[in-house]
Parts: structure tokens; sequence; C-alpha cells
């Protein structure tokens, strides 16, 4: 009998460590440490269903895009998230859990997904707000994440963060384009910036200092950078973007720092990113709704195919 | 090409373009809606191919038009009996079975009409038509594929497919009704001879549905209209919702 005091699983902890510090990729099959292993389960399978979810308040708009070209653009974005939570799918599943289990973890409310898609895409330039800023921070997320430690995870985020960049830069136009356009349409786009500009900064999650999952994240190198840098760097990049197309970020602390180099920014409305995270955002009933209507409303699929499946065998092994 | 030619080729390439258009939006209320994440994305692959479908006829058929007619002039700013349409297209979605089954029944035809197309005297249509027969090849695999399943599957599967079959199958004749115009084009070498097509399409409905343990419906009641821009009730509602921003922000840039 082992367990986690035991020399053997010291010495294949150790041995684990120094990989990381190596900064070899671990791959599925490889000894791992059992925290490492539900640590990474809980990332990526809540990585995969921000995808799946984002889905919605995007796909909200495909019915409704204002010429066909944005049709086009946005049904390509919304195939692409769709592709990027099955290839997360696919990587946990390397971690020895099964599709299904994740979809349970989700409707059960056991597993998150980034709060962010618990706001509601009301107007047009919504969809421009969420491409520029939300799939902005996600990229400074993921670019990061190109460098973690597991091998399918950080191979999944270099496809992901290609795809990614051309969503940012659609939205990015949607956004510099209604700025062009009518009084109501820049005010349209400024409304979308206000509401969307506080809960991008919350998907970079709590403070370093209390963040639960971090310090050991960033040991075993599935974080290659803490939250607050990542959003500092966020923060950065969009000031000079807003700015060049005339938009105003809803901070009245948002300046430049010398001494930092970097930009001081007010603090994030921490109430706000705890009542949405546990359930009372505008959106979360919703989401996990329609998530579990689609997946009861698609059983007697599923179960045909199972059903033909099986059929296809019989009839097989009965004409060997 | 003779002006009145010219007007009706445009007329032809809008009628293409709003069957595309039409067919793209239903397929594209699938977002977030399948039966599994795959289904999502091939869906939303779908009904994107519809989408860029729509704006090469339409874009065309704008061109052909001229002054500042545009594919979304034509997308955006056309009422219900300016759509032309055909009928199964704007039939609501329905459950995965009668999305799968109108897909299948259409793929079958889009792939003889698109062959047809390729060999019009008009080059645009038929680098159109080129382009387009790609993706329904891959369409028609996937959609045959899931007829064998759902009528193979389990007695609900097969209920909603016979199901969808019965509720559909008065929409097809008008998939091989020729009118004036397609006549006319016809003569002209442009358009392709609808009638022409019933014939080898039945045959290939029929060998799938063979495999399956669903029986075709006998051929009986039938509804026509779309070209015309006689609808049915749910084509408005469609529009409200394409339209909706163009209308409610007129005039402006997107």
């Amino acid at each position: 009998m082992t367990n986690d005091s035991s020399p053997n699983e010291q010495q294949l902890e150790a041995a684990f460590q120094a990989r990381i510090d190596a900064e070899e990729k671990i791959e599925p099959k490889d000894w791992m440490p059992e925290r490492y292993r539900k640590n990474l389960i809980r990332q990526i399978s809540q990585h995969a269903h921000s995808e799946v979810i984002g889905m919605q308040p995007e796909g909200n708009w495909i019915t409704r895009a204002p010429t066909l070209h944005r049709k086009a653009v946005l049904l390509a974005k919304v195939q692409d998230e769709c592709g990027h939570g099955l290839y997360l799918y696919s990587a946990t599943e390397t971690l020895g859990i099964t599709r299904e289990e994740l979809i349970e973890a989700l409707h059960s409310g056991a597993a998150k997904y980034a709060s962010i898609f618990n706001y509601p895409s009301l107007t047009w330039a919504d969809i421009g707000a969420i491409g520029w800023l939300v799939d902005g921070a996600a990229i400074v997320n993921q670019v990061s994440l190109q460098r973690t430690s597991y091998g399918p995870y950080a191979r999944g985020m270099v496809r992901i963060c290609k795809e990614e960049s051309f969503h940012q830069r659609q939205g990015y136009h949607i956004m510099m384009t209604l700025m062009q356009g009518s009084d109501e349409q820049r005010a349209m786009a400024q409304d979308a910036v206000n509401r969307f500009w506080w809960p991008s900064l919350m998907m970079f999650g709590p403070h370093d200092a209390e963040s639960a999952h971090s310090a050991q994240s960033m040991t075993w190198k599935i974080k290659r950078q803490s939250n607050d840098e990542l959003r500092q760097k966020f923060v950065d990049q969009s000031v000079e973007q807003a700015e060049v197309i005339g938009l105003t970020l809803p901070d009245p602390d948002l300046k430049w720092n010398e001494e930092r180099g970097h930009y001081d920014f007010g603090e994030i409305d921490w109430d706000e990113f705890n009542r949405v995270i546990s359930g009372s955002g505008p959106c979360n009933r919703q989401r996990i709704a329609h998530h579990v209507a689609a997946h009861e409303d698609g059983a007697w699929v599923r179960e045909a195919i199972a059903a033909h499946e099986a059929k296809k065998q019989q009839r097989a092994s009965k004409a060997a | 090409m003779t002006t009145d030619l010219t007007r009706a080729t445009a007329d032809y390439a809008v009628r293409l373009g709003d069957d595309a258009l039409i067919l793209g939006h239903r397929l594209s209320e699938w977002c977030s809606n399948g039966p599994f994440l795959e289904e999502d994305l091939a869906l939303t692959n779908v009904a994107l191919d519809y989408i860029g479908r729509a704006r090469m006829f339409l874009g065309y058929g704008a061109q052909l038009i001229g002054g500042d007619c545009t594919e979304d002039t034509l997308a955006y700013q056309r009422d219900c009996r300016e759509f032309t349409n055909l009928l199964i297209n704007e039939l609501p979605r329905g459950d995965f079975a009668f999305t799968m089954a109108r897909q299948y029944l259409l793929d079958e035809h889009a792939l003889l009409f698109l062959e047809a197309l390729q060999g019009s005297s008009d080059a645009e249509l038929a680098a159109i038509a080129t382009k387009a027969i790609k993706e329904t090849r891959y369409h028609l695999r996937r959609s045959r594929e899931w007829m064998l399943r759902l009528g193979d599957g389990t007695e609900e599967s097969r209920r909603r497919l016979q199901q969808a079959l019965e509720d559909i199958w008065g929409y097809l004749p008008e998939l091989f009704a020729m009118d004036e115009l397609e006549r006319e084009l016809l003569a002209a070498g442009i358009a392709v001879d609808r009638e022409a097509l019933e014939a080898p399409w039945r045959r290939a409905v029929s060998a799938t549905f063979a495999e399956t343990d669903v029986t075709l419906p006998a051929d009986g009641w039938r509804v026509d209209g779309g070209r015309t821009g006689y609808h049915t009730e749910h084509l408005g509602h469609l529009l409200s919702e394409l339209q909706f921003v163009q209308r409610a922000y007129p005039g402006c840039q997107w």
C-alpha cells in the first residue's frame, strides 16, 4: 500500500517536479501526482465549458447579424469556439474522465465556466465588445498557457491562440466601424464597453494573494503568470486600442504610471465578482438551463446512434 | 445578353440566393442547440456554407441589377412578398429529425441541381455551382448517414424521422417545378431543367430509405408559392429577426 508520505511517492513526486523545472512537458501516460491531475481536470474543463457556454451569448446574434459578411464571420467564429471546446474536452479526457462526466459536472454546478458569459449580449455592439475585450482577455491568458506543463493542453493552446487573434480583430473591427458611424452607433459601442470592461478584468480571477489555486499551479507550471500580471498586461494593451477608436474605458482611476511603466486602474468590484460566480449573475440560470435543455433534447439522437452502431455490429457478426 | 435576359438572370440568381440564405438561417438556429458538440460544429459549418452561397448568388444578382443594389440590400431590405425562396427552406427547424430529413432531401436535390448548373452558359453561375458542389458532396455524405442512423436506430428515432418525412413531403414538388422565368432561361442555356432532376432524385432517395425501416410517404398534398412570394407565415418572423438591426437603424454601415 502506498500513500502520499511513502518514500516511493515522494521520489516520484520529486522526479516529477524536476521534469517540470526542466521545462519538460508532462504527457497523458506519464506518472503525475493525483492533485496535479485533479487541478488540470478542473482548469481545462472549466476552459472547455467556457468555450461551449460562450457560444450562447454570441450565437444569440448570429440570426440578427447586420450584414451577411458579419453573419458569416460570426458563424465562423462561433464554430471555432465550438472546435476549441472539442479539443479541450479531448485534452481533459486524456486525464481519465469522460465527456459525459464533464457535462454532468457542468450541469450540477460542480464545474465552472468563465463568469463573463453570465452577462447578456443585448445589442450588436456587444458582439464587438465580446470579440475585442473578452477574446482579448482570453488571448492574454492563453498565450501564457501555451507554455503550460501539460503537453496536450499546451498544444491545444497553440492552436487556439491562432484562431483567437482573428476573433479579437473581428471584434475590434466591429467596434471601429460603429465608432465611425452614426451617433446611435457610437452610443451603442460605448454602452457595450461600459458593460463589458469590468467583467473582462474579472476574467483574470482574484488578486494573486486571494487566488485559491494559484501558488500550487505556478509551482507545477500549469499557470505561468499570475492573475494580476496578466490583468495588467490586458489593461495596458486595451487602453491604447480604446483611444485609437475614440472609446472611453469606464474607469476614472485609469492613468499612466511613469514609474511602474504600466497603467494604474481602479479596484474591481469584488462583491459583483463573487455574486456572479456564486450564481447571481444576470444569466447564470439561463445559460445552464439552455445547455441542459439542448442536452436533454438530444438524448434520443445519441441513443439512436448507439442503437444503430450496435445493430450494425450485430449484423456484421451474423454475416461473418 | 439582352436587357430582358439580364434581368431574368438577376431574378434567377436572387431566388437561388434566397434559397441559400433562408436555409442557412434555419441551420444557424441550431448553434448551441445540437444534440452533442460535434453536431453543433457540423450544423454551424453547413449553415456557414449556405450563407457563403447566399452571398455569391445575391452578390451576382445585385451586380446584374446594378445601381446601389448589394447583397445586403437584397437580404435586409426586402419584405416577405419579395423573397422568392422555396417554401421548404423556410419551415421552422423542428426537431433534429426534421432538420436532417429536410437537409438530406435538399442535399440530394442540390447535388443534381448544381451538377446541371455547372453547365450553365452563364459563366458566373457555373463558377458558383462548381464551388458549391464540393460543399454539397460533404453535406450529403453527412445527411445521408443521419438518415441511416435515425431510420435504423431506435423506435423513437424512426418515429420522428417518419413524422418529419410526412410533414415535409408536400413541399417537395416545388423543387421540381419550372415557371416561366426558368423556362425562358433554360431555353437560353442559363437555367437548370428542374423537371429532369425528379427521376434521379427519386431513385437516390428511395435507395437511401430502402436501407432503413421508414417508408416514403405517398404523393398527395402539395403546397407551392415560394417563387411568387406566397410564403408560409413563418417567413415574416424569420425576416423580422434577420433584418432587425438594419430596420431599427436604417442607412448605417456595420
